[in-house]
């Protein structure tokens, strides 16, 4: 059986005008009459690169990739809005895109004219529009707002009734863009369950979406996009590894970069909605002068895999001798809520004496944090708080789990089931391991 | 060009749902509502009635008067084509969403701009048939009304696909798009008579198409006599190439109109 999406070396590449080039044009047009010859580019963009892949009929496709890996554009080139430079691209049956939900309606009138006329633009006959009112009303959820005009609708009720529209063309092929990620929870679900019920008819779905826990659950295969190539594809639990490690590397050098060990004095910068101020502040009679986050290797890192082994390191430099000292760290949220915070005083550690060089160090043995970013404050000060060293929030780290569980303390768990309940274990895989904080060059996933 | 035919063809379900919707959403929320399109040629009308009765009386050949009457049978069809053009240059860009968003061939949005116009033209015309049949002017070759029609409409969708696409490219053209219809205006023959013309106006005038047009609309309404037969040909010919021209550059720009606008 033929595939119903397959691509045989596709690129896009996208033309540049630059403004002042813009400018020439037109002018050298109106005087030269050369019109056709000056609307040629001046640089292009290769946003598609030489793209092979296909669509099995009735499968499930995700592609996954960082923004501006090319996603979008491959949508747009499965649902035909724009052309491929070079190569072939073939889609087998009717389409239905959902880019941009409601993308065609016009403010001004009601939602059922709008529904008629969208319907007409993705592909219905009158009649089917007609015969189809009732249920794409009825899936929106907007009933007794059809006869208002669609400019007083929010716009959730605007997406849900863009997307009953599009879904209830019935395609073949069905192209969705992020789209899940609109409209509330109980939509969501609705959209979801919407999507599981065209894979039971055998109906093939192209997902575009950066939710890899959807495109592990729901795809049958997957695409890793990475400058408009294939980086990866194949069965999408190791795609989607792959990329997390991938995604990982990436995100190791940016959060390395972005803290400076030794940050000089600064006032407390802007405050974070919960009223968590970064900055430093201290007499710095003893200073923090550098902060390291290690593995249980040792080795210096900033992303962590929940259950890992943290170490906070501080070197300290006691500028006079000093007998009142107490060394204390917090972990909050990036929203800044505190996560945890503990010091040498709480934990009846008596100071004795500081002078010269020294290094302390909190090992977190396991850091039963969901996944996100968190901020890191360390300090050193005196037992009334007076501070000689302050860090707020200068420094961060990031969590990274296979399981999107929700909050921030993962407590040590089991589950178990009795009785007439029947559930399927989890699939076992292999823990996500961050140690190689290389960038994998070219990952080879699947085949 | 063919082509071309074909697409607004398949397409006529989907422009005949979206110019309907362009009449709807311009006169929701008013008062009048649909009315409006009555309303507002019958207020044209009564301005210039007072202009040119109060500030501009002058004498005037007798072949244009009543000239209020004269005049409006000129500028009913010139408003379909102004507003047409003018309306079509931005086409393109305000409805960028859906070329962007949806499989939609873009020439349907200036071809719907034009016969959205053309619509308020035909609700326009009862007002001034009203008038006319006031006055006793009208005649039997009113019935020819159609013929202009058709070759203005011709004429309009292929300059609204030039300037549409165009525009795409260079959005200067929204801003002198405004004046080169104003030139073109005074460059019909819509406030004086052509016939009454001399010399090398009345060359450079032959060259215009819309002067045809409006001899022919004048004759069919305010004259009653109809003779301008190869004026309205040679028309015909030049609306079906400016229709060819438009169809071929559209064309020609189709791929880039999703990235540039």
């Amino acid at each position: 059986m033929l595939p119903a999406v397959a691509a045989e070396g596709v690129s896009k590449v996208y033309r540049r005008f630059l403004h002042r080039h813009q400018f020439r044009t037109l002018k050298s047009a109106l005087l030269t009459g050369s019109l056709l010859t000056d609307l040629r580019p001046e640089e292009t963009f290769t946003a598609v690169d030489d793209l092979s892949f296909a669509v099995a009929r009735g499968a499930t496709f995700g592609v996954i990739g960082e923004n501006g890996s090319g996603k979008s554009t491959l949508l747009k080139l499965l649902a035909g809005i724009t052309k491929p430079t070079r190569g072939r691209l073939r889609v087998e049956g009717r389409i239905s895109a959902l880019i941009e939900l409601g993308a065609g309606f016009h403010p001004e009138i009601s939602g059922r004219e709008n529904v008629a006329i969208n319907g007409i633009m993705l592909g219905l006959s009158r009649q089917e529009v007609d015969e189809r009112f009732d249920a794409i009303v009825d899936f929106a959820e907007l009933r007794e707002f059809i006869d208002a005009p669609v400019k007083t609708y929010s716009s959730g009720m605007y997406m849900r009734l863009g997307f009953s529209v599009a879904i209830h063309v019935d395609p073949d092929v069905l192209l969705i863009d992020e789209v899940l990620a609109v409209g509330d929870e109980a939509f969501t679900r609705k959209c979801l369950d919407k999507i599981g019920e065209f894979r039971r008819r055998g109906k093939t779905i192209v997902l575009v979406t950066h939710s890899l826990g959807l495109v592990e659950k729901m795809c049958d295969e997957a695409l890793w996009l990475r400058h408009g190539g294939k980086a990866g594809d194949g069965d999408p639990k190791r795609v989607v590894d792959a990329y997390l490690t991938y995604v990982a590397g990436g995100e190791e050098t940016l959060l390395a970069r972005e803290p400076a060990p030794v940050a000089p004095e600064s006032a407390p910068a802007e405050a974070t909605p919960a009223g968590y101020r970064e900055g430093r502040w201290g007499g710095r009679d003893v200073e923090i002068t550098g902060v390291r986050l290690l593995d249980d290797r040792g080795a210096e890192r900033h992303v962590f895999a929940s259950g890992e082994s943290l170490t906070v390191r501080l070197e300290v430099e006691a500028r006079a001798e000093v007998d009142d000292f107490v060394f204390g760290i917090g972990i909050f949220t990036a929203d800044g809520v505190s996560v945890y915070g503990t010091n040498t005083h709480l934990e009846e550690f008596v100071p004795r004496r500081a002078a010269g060089r020294g290094e302390v160090s909190l090992e977190l043995t396991d850091l039963r944090l969901v996944e996100g970013t968190y901020l890191l404050d360390v300090a050193v000060h005196r037992r009334d708080g007076t501070p000689y060293d302050y860090h707020r929030g200068l420094h961060s780290f990031r969590v990274k789990s296979r399981i999107k569980d929700v909050g921030v303390y993962r407590p040590a768990h089991r589950w178990s089931f009795r009785g007439g309940l029947e559930l399927e274990p989890p699939v076992p895989r292999p823990e996500l391991d961050l140690r190689e904080s290389e960038r994998p060059s070219d990952p080879e996933t699947g085949s | 060009m063919i082509a071309e035919l074909r697409t607004l063809v398949r397409y006529r379900l989907l422009i005949q749902s979206l110019v309907g919707r362009e009449l709807k959403a311009r006169y929701r929320g008013s008062v009048l509502g649909f009315f409006w399109s009555f309303v507002n040629p019958l207020l044209q009308l009564l301005t210039y009635g007072l202009v040119f009765a109060v500030i501009l009386p002058a004498r005037r050949p007798p072949e244009m008067e009543p000239y209020l009457l004269f005049f409006f049978c000129g500028i009913l069809p010139w408003t379909w084509l102004q507003s047409s053009l003018t309306e079509a240059a931005g086409v393109l860009i305000s409805g960028g969403n859906l070329i962007k968003k949806v499989l939609f061939p873009a020439e349907i949005l200036p071809v719907v701009t034009v016969l959205a116009n053309l619509s308020h033209f035909v609700l326009g015309l009862p007002v001034l048939l009203a008038v006319l049949l006031i006055y006793r002017r009208l005649g039997p070759a009113a019935l020819l009304l159609p013929l202009p029609m058709v070759v203005q409409l011709v004429l309009t969708v292929g300059l609204a696909l030039v300037v549409s696409a165009l525009t795409v490219h260079f959005r200067d053209i929204q801003n002198i798009l405004a004046h080169l219809v104003h030139l073109w205006f005074f460059a019909s023959p819509v406030l004086y008579y052509y016939g009454a013309l001399q010399g090398r106006a009345r060359t450079v005038l032959r060259l215009n198409p819309m002067t045809h047009l409006l001899v022919s609309y004048q004759q069919m309404l305010f004259h009653g006599d109809f003779d301008h037969w190869r004026g309205l040909a040679g028309t015909a010919a030049v609306a079906v190439l400016a229709f060819a021209l438009g169809a071929w550059l559209f064309d020609r720009l189709r791929d880039t109109l999703a990235e540039e606008v």
